[in-house]
């Protein structure tokens, strides 16, 4: 344990690898001071596991109807959380929703920055004209309302969950693709550009391989810090009944069910709510954290 | 000497032109964008809009003619210039639903969305900046604890939920405020019938005629979602205040006024202030975009007559050319927006003209 701590900590790396995992062990150590950040990782982490093990950890079949059972208060013996009006457990319900929360947001986290990357790094690398043009249709993106473009999209293609990732997806993807041109100008012009220009490597060889390696960093940041709003407009698509489908336990669609009952069983909406917003506060902490370590001008002095 | 302060005084004023023209290229650009998008996702719609007009039971003569009255058959081009052109003159189809045209019927929603938002960002901005300037001022101490942990908060909480919970506590438990809805029932019919709507928002209205018991209902019931969506604002505008005063208070000229004597909140409050106005508008710009937007979650909870409201139940009844509307006006405000806090932003600063 003292010898790895040492060899990752080692001034003078001797490969490549060890260099990269030094600065990851550094960045750790950074993250590790910081309580908030501390307690981000731990929201996320604790999703995660509770998405991984959902089937085990849920008491009870999340979507079971017993209606001599609905709507009982938190605290019940054998429902932590109560039931909703269709007897369901809700403590399930939120165990079981954690993986569709988590599929959604895997799903946009790896199709916006996706396209975010190709159009920011192609519109920086080749400049001119490309650039203007892509630049343009990426700020008629960001000038719209994300929310009331994704109500449209969604609209049209239909509800369901798929199309409700995809059309985040394509109100999310502007600000990578501004990040990344951003990145790409300052590397474009440098030496190593060049030599591997000079070796014969081709446009695509070079964005690939060499350009977007380098926008990584600043992008997973952003992606860290953008799960927060995913997670809520996809919640606010799922309570407008734009979203997931019943009888699916999607979270924003159970605060919409318990709406009826808000007055007299508030648990019905209030549970899910809280898992929300607990998530939520997770990943931005954990962006906030990510964003001090990994740029150290913009972190609070 | 006269002579080339003359000619500098043109070239600014050319200047000026010019990014007058540029900004205004932009800004077409932009709105041509968000009708190209509206245009596009109108097409591909799974409704028929010729069946949606005239029937299930039309002969095929009505529907070719109410097909060729909207203009279906010609290439795609066209009718996007069409599309255009009608939305210029400030035609953006008619309602399915109503039969009236879309505008008029948003031009009726928009005051209320306008009062709720306009109140909220009021609040928050009250909130917000003194919130900012005094976390930026002891950083690390408890009251920088709070504000930042009140922000996160903030950050977080879908709006939606967070407005269940306030109907929840503060008036279905507590009672402390009016329900759901602009007015009482009782009220309602009053106003349409006894106050001379001059801007369609209660607050101003109910004001101007000399009803406050009316103002006094009104107010009961707008406080509630404003102060909640204000707290949402304020959390985005107590944070960036509280950067953008740290950045301030790190320069020079700050150190300067200190050491000349200067009182502490003279420093802050007018030397430093100046500075973090002229960020702090494009964020309270965006905060205020973000809350039209948001009407849309926001209004279903509070039953407010906004254009939130209007296009959320026109997309339940498929209701396509009052949801792109509707989706036309939220992107051309949220565009003039921009804009509006891009010219203040020069106005304020002196460096960006």
């Amino acid at each position: 344990m003292v010898a790895l701590r040492v060899w990752l900590s080692d001034p003078s790396p001797s490969s490549r690898g060890q260099a990269r995992l030094g600065q990851f062990w550094l960045g750790w150590l950074r993250l590790r001071r910081n309580p908030l950040a501390v307690s981000g990782l731990a929201i996320v982490g604790a999703l995660l596991v509770i998405a991984a093990f959902a089937p085990v950890l849920a008491p009870h079949d999340p979507l079971a109807q017993d209606l001599s059972r609905r709507l009982l208060p938190p605290f019940t013996p054998g429902n932590l959380l109560g039931t909703d009006d269709f007897g369901r457990d809700i403590l399930s319900r939120i165990i079981t929703g954690s993986r569709i929360t988590l599929y959604i947001v895997g799903l946009v986290a790896v199709t916006a920055p996706f396209l975010g990357l190709l159009v920011g790094t192609v519109a920086g690398y080749f400049g001119g004209w490309t650039d203007a043009v892509l630049m343009r249709i990426t700020d008629i993106f960001l000038a719209f309302p994300r929310l009331i473009l994704a109500l449209a999209l969604v609209a049209v293609l239909g509800p369901g969950i798929e199309n409700a990732v995809l059309a985040i997806a394509v109100t999310a993807w502007p600000p990578y693709a501004r990040v990344a041109r951003a990145e790409t100008l300052t590397v474009r012009n440098s030496d190593y550009i060049a030599a591997v220009r000079l070796q014969g490597a081709g446009v695509p060889r070079i964005i690939l391989g060499h350009v977007v390696p380098t926008c990584l960093p600043s992008v997973i940041i952003r992606v860290t810090l953008d799960m927060a709003g995913v997670i809520l407009i996809a919640a606010g698509l799922g309570f407008l009944g734009l979203g997931v489908q019943p009888p699916l336990p999607e979270w924003g669609l159970m605060i919409s069910s318990g709406r009826k009952y808000l007055f007299e069983q508030w648990w019905v909406s209030t549970m899910p709510g809280l898992a929300i917003f607990i998530v939520s506060l997770g990943f931005n902490l954990l962006g906030d954290g990510l964003r001090d370590v990994l740029d150290p001008k913009s972190a609070p002095k | 000497m006269a002579d080339t302060s003359h000619s500098s005084a043109q070239s600014r004023v050319a200047a000026i032109a010019i990014r007058i023209a540029t900004e205004l290229a932009t800004l077409a650009v932009t709105l041509l964008g968000l009708l190209l998008m509206t245009f596009l996702i109108g097409r591909v719609v799974p409704i028929d809009p010729v069946l949606s007009i005239v029937g299930e039971r039309a002969t095929t003569e009505q529907y070719d003619a109410a097909r060729l009255k909207l203009g279906l058959d010609e290439p795609m081009w066209k009718q996007f210039a069409i599309y255009v052109g009608d939305a210029a003159q400030g035609d953006l189809g008619q309602s399915i639903r109503t039969g009236e045209p879309v505008l008029e019927e948003i031009a009726r929603y928009f005051p209320a969305t306008l009062e709720l938002a306009t109140l909220a960002t009021i609040f928050g901005v009250l909130v917000g900046v003194p919130a900012g300037v005094l976390a930026a001022t002891r950083p690390g101490s408890l009251a920088d604890q709070v504000v930042r942990i009140l922000g996160l908060i903030g950050y977080s909480i879908p709006v939606f939920w967070l407005g269940l919970i306030g109907l929840l506590v503060f008036y279905g438990m507590l009672g402390w405020v009016g329900g759901p809805g602009r007015l009482d029932s009782g009220f309602q019919m009053l106003f349409e019938f006894e106050v001379t709507q001059y801007t369609g928002m209660i607050l101003i209205d109910t004001a101007l005629n000399g009803r406050w018991d009316m103002f006094a209902n009104a107010f009961s019931h707008i406080v509630l979602p404003a102060g909640l969506l204000g707290y949402v604002s304020m959390a985005y505008i107590s944070r960036m205040t509280r950067s953008f005063m740290m950045n301030e208070l790190g320069q020079e000229y700050i150190t300067t006024a200190r050491v000349k004597g200067m009182p502490e909140w003279r420093v802050v409050w007018i030397h430093a202030m100046r500075n973090v106005l002229v960020p702090l508008i494009t964020v309270i710009a965006l905060s205020y975009a973000f809350l039209l937007e948001g009407s849309v979650l926001t209004e279903t909870i509070f039953a407010w007559p906004g254009l939130g409201s209007y296009i959320t139940n026109a997309l339940f009844a498929a209701d396509m050319p009052a949801v792109l509307g509707g989706t036309v006006v939220v992107g051309a405000v949220f565009v003039a927006l921009n804009m509006l806090s891009d010219i203040l932003y020069r106005v304020v600063d002196p460096r960006a003209r």
